[in-house]
């Protein structure tokens, strides 16, 4: 037999030998308790390593975390050269027009979908304000977006209201509402500042991984319907979303 | 867009980073600098290639680059260790509160290598990878990590923090 050396004994206490190496190291502990015993110790040091740090698996990711990154904390100096940029890309470019960035309304699909995935999944709070506080939770999010926020019925789509959250999106606060149907199939509705962008735009149709998203710019806000269902049903939700937030 | 592929990985980074660190908020840092620098760079990963260990890789480089430079702080901050339950009776037999100093007396590079392989459960090639050495180091730094482990745990040697020479 092929001497057992140290890497064997650290492959079996991570159990990655094969059956015939494994027998042979169970075959020279019988000679060398002293060795069993150091690997049965490095065993229950992973167990032990394992009942400290798997909880964190289980706790809720913070809201930081998953955002995009033009979404995350401020730092100081992030800020400043933002500013100095900003300051220099209207002195360059003073004479010409603004254009808003091609890709605003493709990243609102995009933090769309990922607020979705985040909380569409939720059992236990997929809400900050249940829907049996409707006024209080219309009248929060309004006052933090800056504007009288309706929030739309799709009740006759068969889409009830669950409630809502504030988020923090690339451009400030953010408003998610969230709709479920009786089989537990949840839409959410991102509501956003589009500051500067000023352009409305048409629906437009984007697939993020298994999200759907139809969004829109409409009066400096922009819209976002997403959900993990076929895009006929969901233009036929966000059809109702627009039609009842554009009088 | 594979956004959500890398949201999955989000909790084991936390995981690992706590693991790491030992501070809450010190490891969510370096998650979150790890999420910006994968984002930014998530052109660079190869489809069908290991998502979680190129994920780990961008974490042991911001750890290396950013984390050991404020060192000190966070020595400040290992000194008040979390808190953590601990169910009455330990079928292991290992006190807790022991495992977790001696992991935290453990070098940077030691313990890096054991939490990928005892927790992640990082094949020893993936462990490779992700840290950039060679698999003969992996497989001496996990063997001396455990060693020094047991040997701390058992009280044979004193736990006294590492120093960290600039």
């Amino acid at each position: 037999m092929t001497p057992v050396l140290e890497d064997d004994l650290q492959a079996f206490v991570d159990d990655v030998l094969d059956e015939t190496r494994r027998a042979e190291v169970v075959t020279y502990f019988a000679e060398r308790p002293e060795e069993a015993e150091r690997v049965r110790a490095y065993r229950a040091q992973d167990v032990a390593l394992h009942t400290l740090f798997d909880p964190v698996l289980a706790e809720p990711v913070p809201a930081a975390l998953v955002a995009r990154p033009a979404a995350r904390r401020w730092r100081p100096y992030a800020l400043a050269a933002s500013v100095l940029f900003a300051g220099v890309a209207i002195g360059w470019i003073g004479r010409g027009s603004l254009a808003p960035l091609p890709q605003a309304g493709s990243s609102l699909a995009r933090s769309a979908a990922i607020a979705h995935a985040v909380y569409a999944p939720e059992v236990r709070h997929p809400v900050e304000v249940g829907a049996e506080q409707e006024d209080h939770l219309v009248k929060w999010l309004s006052k933090r977006l800056g504007t009288d926020l309706h929030v739309p019925k799709l009740a006759p789509l068969g889409y009830d209201l669950v409630g809502g959250r504030l988020l923090s999106g690339p451009q400030g606060p953010v408003a998610q509402f969230m709709y479920q149907d009786t089989r537990g199939q949840r839409l959410t509705l991102y509501v956003s500042t589009q500051k500067g962008e000023g352009r409305d735009t048409a629906f437009r149709f984007s697939q993020e991984d298994k999200v759907s998203v139809f969004y829109w710019i409409d009066h400096n806000y922009g819209y976002a319907l997403s959900g993990e269902i076929k895009r006929e049903a969901l233009l036929a939700l966000a059809t109702a979303v627009y039609q009842q937030l554009s009088p | 867009m594979d956004n959500h592929q890398i949201i999955e990985h989000i909790p084991r980074l936390r995981r690992y980073a706590r693991a790491l660190l030992g501070d809450r908020y010190a490891a969510d840092d370096l998650v979150q600098d790890t999420l910006e620098r994968a984002w930014n760079k998530f052109h660079l990963w190869r489809p069908g290639s290991d998502l979680r260990a190129w994920l780990f890789a961008i974490m042991h480089n911001v750890f290396v680059n950013q984390v050991r430079s404020k060192r000190s702080e966070i020595e400040k901050t290992m000194e008040e260790l979390p808190v953590v339950a601990v169910r009455a009776t330990q079928s292991d037999s290992l006190e807790i509160a022991d495992v977790e100093r001696a992991l935290r007396a453990l070098p940077d590079e030691q313990r890096e290598v054991l939490l990928l392989v005892a927790i992640e459960e990082l094949t020893y090639g993936e462990a490779s990878r992700a840290l950039a050495i060679p698999i003969g180091t992996v497989m001496s730094r996990l063997s001396r990590a455990r060693e020094r482990m047991r040997r701390l745990i058992a009280g044979a040697e004193p736990v006294v923090p590492l120093k960290v020479v600039k």
